[in-house]
């Protein structure tokens, strides 16, 4: 019975709804990004079905890769990820921006990201989520540390935690007065800032108690007092100050790392329509303000901030000041080939006794 | 222990290799072996014979000291075994399935024993060559387990265990396994092995066939008791019980009542209504009681004619039932006049050869060929 | 006639076997070679060679990382061994009929969850704020907490406890098949239980020591997730190394190399091992 209802159904939709039809749109995308009460309104709205898949910036290229960019609709990797990939890959197809409701984006956010998603004169990805990554202190027992290096105090000794992965390297640059983002382009001048912040962390190395890999391991032993500093996103920090209110997101002095999630479409995607209903609208001010409660993080959405619960807000503005605003150091893409270095570097600290 | 004083005279008896005393094991709820007490005079062969579930494994297993007795003691060579763990004792035991270790060749098999005991590797060679020779296998000492017949392998078994030179030797079934053919080879074989080493053989069975023709003695095994022990020809032909005479050999069993007693001359009937007469001395039958009279097959004559019969035989006219050809051990089943069936050895001399079934003969038995017990209570 | 209907028969069965070999086996392998004979020169471009399989034996951090989960994992599999011996005895020599089964199914438990939810049970019980140390800390053993995990003895708790049902089973089994009578015969003719154990029950239960083993020895080598949830920041694994190639390094050629060296050195150490205890292969498997 059920089926047959199912079949009718399906038959009475694909004959009344020619136009617009539905759609499944396969979503890979970031925990948190893609609440269910959000999907819920989403197919009311359009008819459109979606499936979510959660990921990180890796996961999703090496997916995608597997694939030649098919297997789903919608992704949502970082900015500075997508042109090295789509040079390597060609794991993406440029974005029709007559199809964007492009009022619905903070102008300034779009251009930037439109300047640095661009690969051959197309541009492949649009802004969603924002946030920075820096310091997550207990400030009862770890007050001293203010920036990235402070990790390597005595006083915090074994009591701290941050990744094997590049944004450690490039925060630690930073914070041992170097430019990272400036070298980019010039892979000698890159390299030596490389031997610097791994000679750095190496000395580091006994500091550390554990180098954590997810997001729950930090905030688990953050939470346990295991750990009183670690490098971590700012969510993570906000979401513990809830619990325990000496537990905080810290913007170090030299500077938060700003990343930017976008949206783009992988190449081999089928149901760009359904992508493109999702991205205007999860870029309403409502879907937007829905979003940034449940991930924790601010939206490129205009208004966005409108609708998002005092409690956030609060925590944002208690970690960032206009100055650590302003200072706040925005990942510019990264060029192809430049992780093979990093990675040489990460293997050697990891191996570093 | 009062019997140490009272049997002061066997433990200190340098002639017997192994004295049993009132042995006695219980397992949960469950009596396996019941007041044992026997002596096996040195170099010896004693089996002890019983069905299956009597006890003699549980016996034999509490000699080679993988169980212990609940009461009761052990002496081998005078000395008491309780406490001594099976590696100690100087004992050694066949097993059922000879238990030849397979991962070993038939060298270190029997030199397995000799091994423990730290001999040195040239010495352990040396003696392992002669005991193979001595049991009739030299040189098959790089061979594998599984290159060996049924009886070569149970002379490699008991190789393994005379190298070590035990005081007794303990044989648990071990012809269990093998055809017919070569059981009965084996049987002639292992009794002379016995005699070339002069040891003690404590030999476990439920073939009576095994037990009387290896065994010095015998000891007959029920329920967890000792029903009689002697040798042989005493066991065959004086059973001191009914369950000796009824497991010792084949022999007709009929239920019967006693009608009359005159002195050692009973008069019984037997259930059928058959009148016959037993000799019986030193019994204590009366008059109206149950009795099991036991006869052996052999112990019955045939005849076609009543004619030259004496008075004093128990004659009956019977019918072939069926003659059951079977060479020297051929038998005819007669059926008597009450329906009662017999087992008749058919004799040699041939007269008798053309016996067929359906032909009439007269059966007859001296009354001091039959053997008469107390039927057991019901 | 006859003989080609049962020489169809025959074809007919093996086929999922041959396709089970040939889809899930021999072709993911010929594509994890070609990639991994594939040197990348830039963005997109290409060129056949060997140079990956250079930078592993160029690398020592390559190598050396090999080397130590190799040992360590010969270490998992030797202690392993020892835990399940008398386990698997006590199991098959002496036990009967539902405690048989019942400690066999005890053995099992741990596999009722995923490995995941095991080695988080094994952080809960070593972590610093965790129950070992918290206990300890109550019934006054020691005075400050203790760090137990994030180090390679964590690791070697996980690897044994995750692997040990794949030693006791190939165990049980093969002293199952030890009969009895062999253990009573050693002892009857003088053998202590040292070298009862040493000459008769081990070389029996040989082949089933072998093949949990191997079957331990690469469970161990291959794991990914106990050595990255429990091991400290010195702790390489060469699984993670593999999967960092092929996820966050974009490296697929590099990672298919390694690939192919842990399948080429794994098989190596086991016919090392299989020559050094004089079993083969076969013998192994099928009897255990």
């Amino acid at each position: 019975m059920k089926t047959t209802i199912a079949t009718s159904l399906i038959v009475v939709t694909t004959l009344t709804a020619p136009i617009a039809h539905a759609e499944t749109l396969r979503l890979l995308t970031w925990g948190g990004y893609a609440p269910e009460e959000v999907i819920a309104k989403f197919e009311a709205e359009t008819g459109h079905t979606v499936e979510v898949t959660t990921s990180n910036n890796e996961e999703m290229i090496a997916k995608l890769r597997a694939t030649n960019g098919g297997g789903f609709d919608l992704a949502q990797p970082s900015q500075d990820r997508i042109t090295s990939a789509q040079e390597e890959f060609g794991i993406y197809k440029p974005i029709d921006m007559s199809r964007v409701h492009s009022e619905l984006f903070i102008p300034s956010m779009l251009e930037a990201t439109a300047a640095n998603t661009t690969f051959e004169g197309e541009v492949y990805g649009l802004p969603h989520v924002w946030g920075t990554s820096g310091l997550v202190v207990n400030t009862a027992e770890a007050g001293a540390v203010q920036d990235y290096v402070d990790l390597c105090d005595a006083s915090v000794a074994g009591k701290v935690s941050y990744r094997l992965k590049r944004p450690t390297l490039i925060g630690f640059a930073y914070s041992m007065g170097l430019d990272p983002f400036a070298a980019y382009n010039d892979t000698g001048k890159y390299q030596d800032i490389l031997n610097q912040v791994e000679a750095k962390l190496t000395e580091c190395k006994p500091n550390v108690k554990a180098y954590w890999g997810g997001g729950d391991e930090i905030k688990n032993l953050l939470r346990s007092g295991e750990v009183v500093a670690s490098m971590a996103w700012d969510t993570g920090g906000w979401q513990l100050n809830a619990d325990n209110p000496d537990i905080t997101f810290v913007a170090p002095k030299s500077g938060a790392l700003g990343w930017i999630d976008t949206f783009v479409l992988p190449a081999r995607g089928r149901a760009d329509d359904a992508a493109y209903d999702w991205i205007n609208f999860v870029m309403r001010p409502d879907i937007a303000a829905m979003i940034t409660n449940t991930a924790g993080n601010f939206t490129a959405a205009v208004d966005g901030d409108a609708g998002v619960s005092a409690d956030l807000k609060a925590r944002y503005q208690g970690s960032f000041d206009q100055t650590a605003i302003d200072n706040i150091k925005w990942y510019p893409p990264v060029p192809a080939g430049l992780e093979a270095l990093e990675g040489a570097t990460l293997d050697r600290i990891n191996a570093a006794n | 222990m009062p019997f140490f004083t009272s049997r002061g005279c066997i433990l200190s008896d340098p002639t017997h290799d192994l004295v049993c005393s009132d042995l006695m094991k219980d397992f949960d709820g469950f009596r396996a072996v019941d007041h044992v007490s026997f002596e096996v005079p040195k170099g010896s062969f004693f089996s002890i014979l019983g069905p299956s579930g009597c006890g003699k494994t549980t016996l034999l297993r509490m000699i080679a000291g993988f169980q212990s007795p609940t009461t009761g003691d052990l002496l081998i060579k005078g000395k008491s075994m309780i406490g001594v763990p099976p590696n100690k004792r100087p004992v050694s035991m066949v097993f059922q399935h000879l238990a030849l270790f397979p991962t070993m060749s038939i060298g270190d098999n029997v030199g397995f024993g000799l091994r423990q005991r730290g001999v040195a590797r040239a010495d352990i060679a040396r003696r392992v060559d002669e005991v193979l020779d001595r049991v009739g296998l030299p040189g098959v000492s790089t061979r594998r387990i599984d290159q060996l017949s049924g009886g070569q392998k149970q002379r490699v078994a008991i190789a393994r265990c005379m190298i070590l030179e035990p005081d007794v030797l303990l044989l648990d079934e071990p012809l269990g396994a093998l055809d017919l053919k070569l059981r009965e080879h084996m049987k002639v074989e292992l009794k002379s092995l016995q005699a070339a080493f002069d040891t003690t053989f404590v030999y476990i069975t439920h073939d009576q066939s095994e037990a009387l023709v290896m065994s010095d003695n015998i000891a007959v095994m029920n329920q967890g008791r000792f029903e009689q022990v002697g040798a042989p020809h005493e066991v065959y032909h004086n059973p001191q019980t009914a369950f000796v005479a009824g497991f010792v050999g084949d022999a007709n069993k009929i239920d019967a009542k006693v009608s009359a007693v005159n002195g050692t001359r009973l008069t019984l009937t037997s259930s059928a209504g058959t009148e016959m007469k037993v000799e019986e001395t030193g019994s204590s039958l009366m008059v109206g009681q149950a009795v099991q009279v036991f006869l052996r097959p052999e112990a019955i004559e045939l005849s076609k004619s009543k004619d030259g019969i004496e008075d004093e035989l128990n004659v009956s006219r019977c019918t072939v039932n069926a003659v059951l050809f079977n060479g020297s051990n051929s038998s005819v089943m007669v059926r008597d006049k009450a329906g009662s069936l017999f087992s008749v050895a058919l004799p040699q001399t041939g007269s008798l050869a053309d016996l067929r079934e359906g032909d009439e003969v007269f059966t007859c038995w001296r009354p001091q060929k039959a053997r008469c017990y107390p039927a057991p209570e019901v | 006639m006859r003989s080609d209907a049962s020489k169809l028969g025959f074809y007919l069965l093996l086929a999922p076997i041959v396709l089970w070999l040939l889809v899930l086996i021999i072709l993911p392998h010929v594509g994890l070679f070609i990639v991994s004979i594939s040197e990348k020169i830039g963005p997109r471009i290409y060129e056949t060679g060997f140079g990956n399989y250079a930078t592993f034996f160029g690398e020592p951090l390559y190598w050396r990382t090999f080397a130590r989960t190799a040992i360590m994992s010969i270490l998992a599999t030797a202690l392993t061994l020892i835990l399940g011996f008398p386990i698997a005895y006590y199991i098959a020599k002496l036990t009967r009929g539902r405690t048989k089964t019942t400690l066999f199914l005890m053995c099992m438990i741990p596999f009722w969850v995923s490995e995941l939810v095991r080695t988080f049970g094994w952080m809960i019980l070593l972590r610093e704020t965790g129950v070992i140390s918290t206990t300890l800390q109550i019934i006054g053993v020691i005075s400050g907490p203790i760090e137990l995990l994030y180090n390679d003895a964590a690791i070697m708790v996980g690897l044994v406890y995750t692997s040990i049902l794949f030693m006791v089973v190939p165990l049980v089994t093969t002293l199952d098949s030890l009969d009895d009578s062999l253990i009573e015969a050693g002892y009857d003719l003088g053998g202590t239980t040292t070298s009862i154990l040493r000459e008769i029950v081990i070389p029996h239960a040989m082949p089933g020591i072998v093949s949990g083993c191997i079957v331990v020895f690469m469970l161990s080598l291959g794991n990914y997730l106990t050595p990255i949830l429990l091991g400290g920041k010195d702790s390489l694994w060469f699984t993670g190394m593999i999967y960092n190639q092929f996820i966050t390094r974009f490296n697929w050629e590099l990672g298919s190399a390694l690939g192919f060296l842990l399948l080429a050195l794994s098989s190596a150490i086991v016919f090392l091992g299989l020559k050094l205890s004089k079993q083969s292969l076969s013998n192994t498997m099928g009897r255990a």
